[in-house]
């Protein structure tokens, strides 16, 4: 580029010049269009959602004056703590089920898999392009009074009146978002397999270890990154989840998520149910933060 | 699978894989049964083989409603989003930008939080502001979910190619526009119509966002979700759901083939 060219510039033309020279302010302004969206879209809500934490409702209208009350409300009565560790806890069984189901799916098709892999991924990912609700409406037909498992027990003879326990409790909630759920864990557990080097392997191998300690050793760590995003994707999501609670949990099986759209419905507590998302925001930001110490831990005693 | 393996042995990683789909396959599969069986109710045993479900969701107006506004949102966030997704993917790939890590970290919240959260909060800003809800907050809500996704994909897509490409396309006295649109477009394509694909699909199905986000116009999971509560309403729902699944099933089935015949014409004309 000659820049003899530009010797008696104009403000505006110097402005241009610089710009084009500038590799930050070229970035930031091809950025800048979906970063815009983004403020405004999501932090202007969440702060808007942690400010109406703070309000307090009167009728239609919020008291706009700073206030703990909602905070107060949600440690006073246990039912909401209550229903949020159950959350966890259902959210937990639900990511340890789906990844330790899902590993030797994706070692299997990473490492034993030779020819059209691509066709063994479209396969697992087929069942997921029914709609989510469909999805979830499947397992009350699965383990409804007339549904699928008590109509095989009874035709074998093994009961004589449906079971009436698999429904409408907490395991039934567990069962179905491990399902539902199932390729997001997969798909990240399989890429960071796939990128391991294989002759890490046969390295470990010729050194003496074992098939068992090789894995142990050398592959387990190595896809660890696929492990935590395959956790992280599962878990996050199926903490606030309302549809699978709402169609096959019954009373027994309420989540956080019930609670938190009940508050913008029926109880019509707005602040309320801001301060209750404002603490399920926090929880599993230090959930995840618990994850993310305890494999740095383990990853520093094996590796 | 080791190749010197005779069949009625199998490999115990391979029994696996065969229960493991099971078990994801099985639940699906009764949806379409379900869908030919000559009864309202969803219930074993089946009663006998009926198309009737499939003629009663042609002529159910409210669920084609449903379905086409579920269209109408699915194509704008598609491509609203891939466009956002494309600018920002462009961006980090191809300049260095101070921040970048807590810049992408922030464009990537909504894939972590959940989505009745990401819900309310828009919510309480959408009626602070007084906008009237509508398909637009809901295409908005979708757009902010989908472009993580847009970008992602296009990320991978553009770190996988050659940028002395677009810097000979430059030199060669092409503007920025032209260079762009006839080298860096042709070559992100393929990441330009997955991500088009996936919005479109996330959006598609997006239930939560939508149900808190629409007035009156139901998006078609809303509409789902609201004749899940009247068992008779259940079979039309479920023959549209085999109906989807047969058509998604065609697309994808032909996507691949065009892409394998991209490949072969590729390479055998020596690129």
């Amino acid at each position: 580029m000659s820049r003899s060219a530009t010797s008696s510039p104009g403000i505006s033309l110097r402005l241009r010049r610089r710009f084009l020279e500038s590799e930050a302010l070229r970035g930031f302004s091809l950025l800048s269009p979906t970063l815009l969206a983004m403020v405004f879209g999501l932090a202007m809500p969440l702060l808007v959602l942690f400010t109406l934490s703070f309000w307090l409702q009167d009728y239609v209208d919020f008291i706009k004056t700073f206030s703990w009350k909602n905070y107060a409300d949600f440690f006073a009565k246990p039912i909401y703590g209550m229903i949020l560790f159950k959350s966890i806890k259902i959210s937990g069984m639900v990511t340890l089920a789906t990844v330790l189901l899902a590993y030797p799916m994706a070692y299997f098709i990473a490492l034993r898999i030779k020819t059209n892999k691509l066709v063994w991924l479209i396969l697992i990912t087929v069942p997921f392009w029914t709609s989510y609700l469909l999805r979830v409406f499947a397992w009350k037909l699965m383990l409804g009074y007339n549904g699928v498992v008590n109509s095989g027990l009874k035709s074998i003879g093994l009961i004589s009146e449906p079971l009436e326990f698999l429904l409408y409790n907490p395991m039934a909630v567990t069962i179905t978002l491990a399902h539902a759920w199932a390729a997001f864990a997969i798909l990240p557990i399989y890429v960071s397999l796939e990128k391991i080097d294989r002759s890490l392997h046969e390295a470990a191998r010729d050194l003496g270890e074992n098939a068992f300690m090789t894995f142990v050793r050398v592959t387990l760590p190595l896809s660890l990154p696929g492990v935590i995003a395959a956790s992280l994707l599962v878990f996050i999501p199926t903490v606030g989840d309302y549809v699978t609670p709402s169609l096959v949990g019954g009373p027994s099986g309420i989540m956080i998520g019930n609670i938190i759209q009940s508050m913008f419905g029926k109880a019509f507590n707005w602040p309320l149910g801001a301060a209750i998302s404002v603490m399920v925001m926090l929880t599993i930001t230090a959930m995840v933060c618990v994850l993310l110490w305890g494999t740095h831990q383990f990853r520093r005693r094996v590796a | 699978m080791n190749v010197n393996r005779p069949w009625w042995r199998p490999d115990g990683f391979a029994v696996y894989a065969v229960i493991y789909l099971t078990f994801i396959y099985l639940p699906v599969l009764f949806l379409p049964l379900f869908s030919f069986n000559k009864s309202k109710y969803i219930a074993f045993p089946l009663k006998g083989f009926t198309f009737q479900w499939y003629e009663k969701m042609i002529n159910t107006p409210d669920l084609l409603e449903a379905l086409m506004n579920s269209v109408k949102v699915g194509v704008a966030v598609a491509v609203v989003s891939t466009m956002f997704g494309l600018l920002a993917a462009k961006a980090v790939t191809r300049y260095r930008i101070p921040g970048q890590g807590p810049v992408l970290g922030f464009i990537m919240v909504p894939l972590v939080i959940p989505g009745i959260i990401l819900a309310i909060a828009l919510l309480i800003l959408i009626t602070q502001l007084d906008i009237p809800l509508s398909l637009w907050t809901v295409g908005f809500a979708h757009m902010l979910l989908c472009t993580p996704f847009a970008m992602l994909v296009l990320i991978s897509r553009m770190e996988g190619f050659d940028k002395s490409l677009e810097e000979a396309a430059l030199d060669l006295g092409e503007g920025a526009w032209m260079t762009f649109w006839r080298v860096t477009f042709p070559i992100v394509l393929p990441g330009i119509i997955a991500s088009l694909l996936l919005t479109f699909t996330i959006s598609f199905d997006e239930f939560v966002l939508a149900f808190f986000l629409t007035s009156t116009d139901p998006t078609l999971p809303i509409y789902i979700w609201s004749s899940l509560r009247f068992p008779t309403k259940i079979p039309p729902v479920l023959a549209l759901g085999a109906t989807i699944f047969v058509l998604s099933f065609v697309v994808v089935s032909f996507a691949e083939w065009i892409r394998r015949r991209g490949v072969k014409l590729e390479s055998s004309s020596g690129i």
